[in-house]
């Protein structure tokens, strides 16, 4: 099976995001940043199915934030090919326009499955991951946590996640496009030593700028923070205080057996 | 029909009507009021017109029954939605930010090639477009929108409006699509409930929740300690339950269970909107957090700056002490 995983560096929301001159984008240049933390469970979630049956792990990423560090670190965690596509721009398109850029990087891969985190927190306008199926021209489904081997050649057997820890499994015909929540497991720890060999040994394949149309547009006019605190009463002091605060509440409440 | 017109997308699953589609009911009255259009609930299922007396917020309830539509796969429902969606052409097309919303509306956000707004927390007209406010980075920023083009398709948050009580017209019309649905490479198997022997967080009257604040799996004893003086359960939001601290019966949330008790201690928990779904009806909300902008602080009644590492210990002898 030839499996694609795409992952992106999202802002770390750690630290405070810095909102530029315009109001309308963040200041990235103050921001750090991270995984994508559902693409990374797609990245683990392709290395278990490889481990468990063998397959080739393609992984395929816009050259923006920390990206060469998640990549070498994929290359640690088992991935066989690191594509890294360079951006005409300073930060990355919207999802809609990123969709293309990716999809004409993964098309000639011809992959069976196509894993991709199910959401990023930055997104206002649209997901990666189902565009990038109607880029790719595949089906797709999301929500996704945890895929297996199906019963038939060519299948596999997916969840899908409902309210109430309810799932939905369903079968799956290749080539498909998913959105993965959750992997099976957790997303494995690699160690540095790992990750420096990776840096000696892993060649990345880098794919030219392209600009991408993008697409029906939405207009921001304004990015704020949400009034924070607005409805909490604040308790402050030491921490006996504050927790003879919490007791006492707790106790007018009737709840402290 | 109209293009001031706003479609509701009505969620069924399990043959249960999902909540969400009389918040969304809710949410296009307030626009179609202020644009002159009619609000209109699309069914798709096998048997829709049992539903359409739940639907009665809306001024037509538009049904596809087809035995393709009896369980939940994406692609006979976006041809579904796309064939009415370019046969009404509504001003706007309203789908919770569910597991099912996060398919069909970007793909047909896709197939329209029309403009989409995720994490819509407020839609309301200005001048001939919409102005959407939205919710991302984890609940931790908003962002005003306008979207001109139509149709605009809006992902709204669970929750962000109240279920609508209105009656509308409720005029029910069965429709034939023009095109037959086709079989998916995506099928229906089975439904997999949660594995039987866990405790039911939805039953109990107080939950001690933890998320990433917890920082390791050895620091649950914290929370269970807590929980234990209490008389209550911990439970967790998603990343607990990814790292596999804690089953998945004991998640709170979108893709969890969502909870009520009469108090509900969040630990180190940020406040996602996902999270924030499944708790925000608590009778009581006792947050700790570091981050004084965690949005967890804005459902809270009562909130603490402050480490849980450090706090939980002082708050349980605290407890023992009253």
């Amino acid at each position: 099976m030839k499996i694609t995983v795409v992952v992106r560096q999202i802002p770390d929301l750690i630290e405070p995001l810095e909102i530029d001159s315009s109001g309308t984008a963040f200041d990235l240049g103050s921001a750090s940043f991270i995984v994508n933390e559902s693409d990374d469970h797609a990245l683990e979630q392709a290395i278990l199915l490889k481990e468990a049956g063998g397959a080739t792990v393609s992984v395929v990423a816009l050259d923006f934030g920390d990206i060469d560090n998640t990549l070498y670190t994929a290359a640690a965690k088992g991935a066989d090919r690191i594509i890294k596509i360079a951006l005409a721009d300073e930060t990355p398109p919207p999802p809609r326009a990123a969709a293309a850029l990716y999809a004409k990087a993964i098309q000639p891969l011809s992959p069976d499955l196509v894993l991709i985190g199910v959401q990023a927190h930055d997104e206002l306008d649209g997901g990666l991951s189902p565009f990038l199926a109607a880029a790719l021209g595949l089906p797709y489904v999301g929500v996704i946590c945890g895929v297996k081997p199906g019963a038939e050649q060519g299948t596999i057997s997916v969840c899908k996640e409902f309210p109430g820890a309810v799932m939905a499994r369903l079968n799956v015909k290749l080539p498909v496009v998913l959105g993965i929540v959750g992997a099976e497991q957790p997303p494995r720890y690699v160690p540095v030593a790992r990750v420096r060999a990776a840096m000696k040994t892993t060649q990345f394949e880098e794919q030219e700028a392209a600009t991408a149309a993008v697409g029906p547009a939405v207009s921001i006019c304004r990015l704020y923070p949400p009034a924070s605190g607005s409805h909490a009463e604040m308790l402050a002091g030491s921490e006996d205080e504050v927790a003879a605060r919490i007791a006492e509440i707790l106790a007018q409440k009737g709840l402290v057996k | 029909m109209s293009a001031q017109d706003v479609l509701v997308v009505a969620e069924i699953q399990r043959e249960t009507l999902g909540d969400v589609t009389l918040e969304l009911l809710a949410a296009a009255r307030g626009l179609a009021t202020a644009t002159g259009g009619q609000v209109v609930a699309l069914v798709l299922t096998a048997d829709g017109a049992r539903y359409a007396p739940a639907l009665a917020a809306a001024d037509r309830i538009v049904v596809i029954d087809d035995p393709l539509l009896a369980a939940y796969s994406p692609e006979p429902f976006v041809a579904a939605l796309q064939e009415i969606v370019a046969a009404e052409q509504p001003r706007a097309v309203l789908i919770g930010a569910t597991s099912i919303g996060w398919d069909l509306a970007p793909l047909l956000a896709a197939r329209l090639n029309v403009p989409l707004v995720t994490g819509g927390k407020a839609i309301q007209p200005d001048g001939d477009a919409l102005r959407v406010t939205a919710s991302f980075c984890g609940g931790k920023m908003l962002a005003e929108i306008q979207v001109a083009a139509s149709p605009a398709i809006v992902m709204v948050l669970p929750g962000a409006y109240r279920p609508s009580s209105e009656v509308g017209k409720g005029e029910t019309e069965r429709r034939q699509l023009a095109a037959p649905l086709s079989d998916a490479a995506v099928r229906f198997d089975q439904w997999v409930l949660p594995a039987a022997g866990d405790l039911d967080i939805t039953q109990q009257e107080i939950l001690v929740a933890v998320g990433r604040g917890i920082q390791q799996k050895d620091n649950l004893e914290l929370a269970e300690g807590l929980a234990q003086t209490l008389g209550g359960a911990v439970c967790a939001s998603r990343p607990v339950i990814d790292q596999g601290w804690l089953p998945p019966t004991r998640q709170v949330g979108k893709s969890g269970m969502t909870v009520k008790p009469r108090c509900f201690i969040a630990l180190g928990i940020s406040g996602a909107p996902e999270h924030i779904e499944g708790m925000k009806d608590s009778d009581l909300i006792v947050a700790v957090n570091t981050d004084p902008k965690a949005p967890i602080f804005d459902v809270a009644h009562y909130g603490v700056v402050a480490d849980v590492l450090d706090l939980v210990p002082a708050l349980t002898e605290a407890l023992k002490r009253s």
